[in-house]
């Protein structure tokens, strides 16, 4: 794994990431957010920055720098989670998408100049800064302001205090200017490690080798504490040092040596200090703020000033006496819910699989799948029947078959959690808010098909916004809410998961529709349409209603595209639209675009595949269940209901199917737009698993034929597109190539 | 001198444990690595290493959480612990201080630096 491959990890978590804060936002913009949503906000942008810096993508990182600290601020309760500061951090989740984006495409980072200010403004007019991380850092690492280089945009959170000695040794002028101050002096470092910083496998052994490495000579050791023998406590700290560090070194690289001594050592710098005293007894735990405020003195110059101990020492006996757990049961309890929040949030995670893997794998399966088909061909032609074996592998391949195809399967809400940042950018350029309900967002479907569904709908979402869902004031004049409501509803139907995209906007206005329709010479005046038929002329190619063309749906791609796109996945989308009431455009799809179940029929000496998720059932007619309606039509009778019969032997181009459906088997299909049909074939044969080969790739695209596939035997045999079929044939007055024997019964 | 120290990192980040691998391996450390504080926690309970590097924000177990967890065990008291964070500020150091930690990393690091960290707490 090089560089490049971590960078891309890290931008797939950012992805992540921002969905998990955008979640987030969303929870606190319905009002519903607790601690642990502000916290997982919190980590997604957090983890962004914590990569960014590491990646050198500084205007990321700064973005996020100043999106954290607000964020902190609303964690600590600095800051009011108002609603404008919800869209204001809406606002900025989606500069910082920007920002991911032009990271990763190497592009120049958006303009976030504005945003940073308002952030900046959100944070300061709120009162926060509080305790904030960026400011509690500054006053801990008082170095941090000589180290920012002018090319840092960050206010020096991403140097590393505990490190910086090497770029010390680089010397940068400023932070040369303390030290030189004192002309060629050497620094003088005085130090008494205490006990704790002998215990979590620290060593006192360890400062000493880096005073040395800086190029430290030991001027004095103190030795007067040592008590006898008898007395002797190995974890105890009865030494004390003087160090004379070179001032080439700079204090800043010894205080860093210290960085995280802490309560472990007493450190005081300048020439006229002491070695400090030790903390023998019960006042071994030092002050922390003893380091802490000898930093502070080194950076004034290492002016001369002994820390009063007894007030700080008296606060930590308290703090570190008691060790840990007075101090540490709050914190306990602060990362008890933030851990189930994390848990909870990493419930649709898993491992991360290269999806060219994952294709290899179904692949393989679906081979298998065909291949155990041709096995349990051979031997049944060998008279092996009932072998148990093959019916357990048999069994087995459809479970592993199954189990392949869910790994794929992802919930639709990936697609869904993108509609909200369409939303709101749609509320910025046409001033229309609405609001979003979704429905059935954890139905899953293949990834394939998840991706290419992306586009379509975003297009569909747009055009509801801007054409369907009426302004402010249209909407309360026509007695609705300011609001308009956009509904995204998924479920899974009859083998397909239908996508139902619906607002509570103006409908089609079919006058204009058809208006337009005329004027593009897409109709002619004295045409009769139905509704449906005039719905679905803005899906005709070149199609525009928009009087004028705005930047939000009149792109010049129109809505043809968009069905294009959904022909391409295999679905069909269909307009159901009341004027006043609204639009809903429904998309139907496949699951998945690899495997089906399918009914292996025979007519006029061919194979054909009926996909089984369209099957109801199949009869073989008796005599009085044909009713015949008009010249040449029949219909069946199932139960007092009519199913028109359709011979599928005109499908094939053959005139030689069964004369009469009681010769043959009526295969009774449900279609989504044309009610029940049934299907009159010689025979059934069988009824097995198939992978869909599209016959676009290998051949050409043929309507009705939903593509080929390769049986048992090693014959190819075409799909049914039963939808596309029946729905031709009913339209049509005359059944396709109605065998002549059929229309003269 | 950096032959044989092996060094666990502990971070929820699939991009962090990569980059630590790839920069901690550079420098001739080997590198094992753990999701989040109980994945760690398991896996040195049947392993060594000279060295634990951990993040502060992490599902499950945290890193103040695995920090005392470790020293609560004889076996874990004196073994080098690092946090390594992007955060910086004197409350969470104390924080660690109090739970056990040896060091404090502030993210970014460069290889480079990461190395002198480690070097600073191996014995």
């Amino acid at each position: 794994m090089n560089l490049d491959d971590i960078q891309n990890v890290f931008f797939v978590e950012c992805e992540e990431s921002l969905e998990a804060a955008e979640a987030g936002l969303e929870t606190c913009k319905a009002g519903e957010h607790d601690t642990e949503t502000i916290n997982a906000i919190f980590r997604g942008v957090h983890s962004i920055k914590g990569g960014a810096g590491a990646f050198g993508h500084a205007p990321l990182q700064a973005f996020t720098h100043c999106f954290e600290t607000l964020l902190a601020d609303v964690r600590e309760d600095a800051v009011e989670l108002t609603p404008e500061l919800v869209d204001l951090l809406l606002h900025a989740l989606d500069c910082l998408r920007d920002h991911v984006d032009a990271a990763r495409e190497g592009r120049d980072p958006p303009n976030d100049a504005d945003l940073i200010k308002q952030l900046t403004e959100a944070q300061a007019a709120n009162g926060g800064a509080a305790g904030t991380e960026g400011d509690a850092e500054e006053s801990d690492e008082p170095t941090a302001t000589a180290e920012q280089g002018p090319d840092s945009s960050d206010d020096g959170l991403d140097l590393d205090a505990l490190l910086d000695d090497l770029d010390a040794d680089a010397g940068d002028g400023e932070s040369g200017d303390a030290a030189q101050a004192d002309a060629a002096l050497p620094i003088c470092v005085h130090l008494r490690p205490h006990a704790p910083s002998m215990i979590n496998g620290g060593d006192p052994l360890l400062w000493l080798r880096e005073l040395e490495l800086l190029g430290g000579k030991v001027a004095k050791c103190d030795t007067s504490f040592v008590p006898q023998l008898d007395d002797f406590d190995p974890a105890t700290g009865y030494l004390g040092w003087s160090f004379e560090v070179p001032v080439e070194a700079g204090e800043e690289a010894v205080t860093d040596i210290f960085d995280f001594a802490g309560d472990g050592c007493s450190l005081v710098i300048g020439e006229g200090e002491a070695i400090p005293e030790p903390q023998l007894g019960e006042g071994q735990s030092d002050a922390t703020e003893q380091s802490d405020a000898s930093a502070k003195q080194a950076d004034t110059d290492g002016e001369a000033e002994e820390p009063s101990e007894t007030d700080a020492k008296a606060e930590d006996t308290d703090k570190v006496d008691a060790p840990a757990k007075s101090a540490q049961t709050p914190v306990a309890k602060q990362a008890a819910p933030a851990n189930q929040a994390a848990r909870q949030s990493r419930e649709g995670q898993s491992i991360r699989i290269d999806l060219a893997k994952l294709d290899r794998l179904i692949d393989g399966v679906s081979e298998l799948v065909i291949a155990q088909a041709m096995l349990a061909q051979r031997l049944s032609a060998d008279d092996v029947t009932h072998c148990e074996e093959l019916t357990m592998l048999d069994g087995l391949i459809r479970d592993m078959q199954e189990r392949a195809m869910a790994i794929r399967a992802q919930p639709i809400g990936t697609v869904f959690n993108r509609i909200p940042r369409v939303l709101r950018e749609l509320a910025n350029s046409t001033g229309k808010h609405v609001k979003l309900e979704l429905v059935g967002e954890s139905t899953e479907l293949d990834k394939t098909v998840i991706e290419m569904l992306s586009e379509p709908m975003t297009h569909l979402i747009r055009n509801a916004v801007d054409h369907g869902i009426e302004s402010a004031e249209e909407r309360l004049a026509a007695g609705k809410s300011a609001d308009g409501t956009l509904l995204l509803q998924a479920e899974h139907r009859g083998g397909r998961i239908v996508i139902r995209i619906e607002d509570d906007g103006k409908g089609i206005n079919r006058e204009v529709v058809f208006a337009k329709a005329l004027e593009k010479g897409l109709v002619t005046e004295d045409q009769q349409l139905s509704d449906e038929e005039i719905d679905n002329l803005i899906f005709a190619p070149g199609f525009s209603t928009a009087q004028q063309v705005s930047n939000i749906s009149g792109r010049g791609v129109g809505m043809d595209v968009v069905r294009q796109h959904v022909k391409e996945l295999g679905g069909r989308i269909t307009i159901e639209s009341q004027p006043g009431k609204g639009t809903a455009f429904i998309l139907a799809l496949p699951l998945t675009l690899a495997i089906s179940d399918g009914m292996i029929v025979q007519v006029a000496g061919q194979s054909l595949v009926i996909p089984l998720a369209h099957v109801v059932e199949s009869l073989r007619p008796t005599a009085d269940q044909i009713k015949g309606m008009g010249t040449d039509r029949q219909m069946l009778n199932v139960r007092e209901t009519f199913v028109p019969i359709m011979p599928l032997a005109g499908f094939v181009g053959s005139g030689s199917g069964p004369a009469q459906p009681t010769d043959g088997v009526l295969v009774i299909v449900e279609t989504e737009n044309s009610g029940q049909a049934a299907l009159l074939v010689d025979e059934i044969t069988d009824q097995r698993q198939f992978v869909i080969k599209s016959l676009d790739t290998h051949y050409r695209s043929i309507e009705g034929v939903a593509g080929a596939t390769i049986l048992g035997n090693g014959q190819v045999a075409l799909i049914v597109d039963v939808d596309r079929l029946v729905q031709e044939a009913a339209s049509s007055s005359v059944m396709p190539n109605t065998p002549a024997e059929v229309v003269a019964a | 001198m950096s032959r044989n120290i092996r060094i666990l990192t502990v971070d929820d980040s699939p991009s962090m444990r990569a980059l630590l691998r790839h920069s901690l391996t550079e420098q001739g450390f080997e590198v094992e690595q753990a999701e989040d504080g109980e994945i760690a926690l398991s896996w040195l309970a049947s392993n060594e290493v000279d060295l634990v590097i951990t993040d502060i924000n992490m599902p499950n177990l945290d890193g103040f959480g695995l920090i005392e967890e470790l020293r609560s065990s004889a076996r874990h008291a004196e073994r080098p612990i690092l946090v390594l964070s992007t955060e910086s500020s004197t409350e969470k150091k104390q924080r660690a201080r109090n739970a056990g930690a040896t060091g404090w990393i502030v993210k970014p690091f460069d290889a480079e630096k990461l190395a002198v960290a480690v070097r600073r707490v191996i014995h």
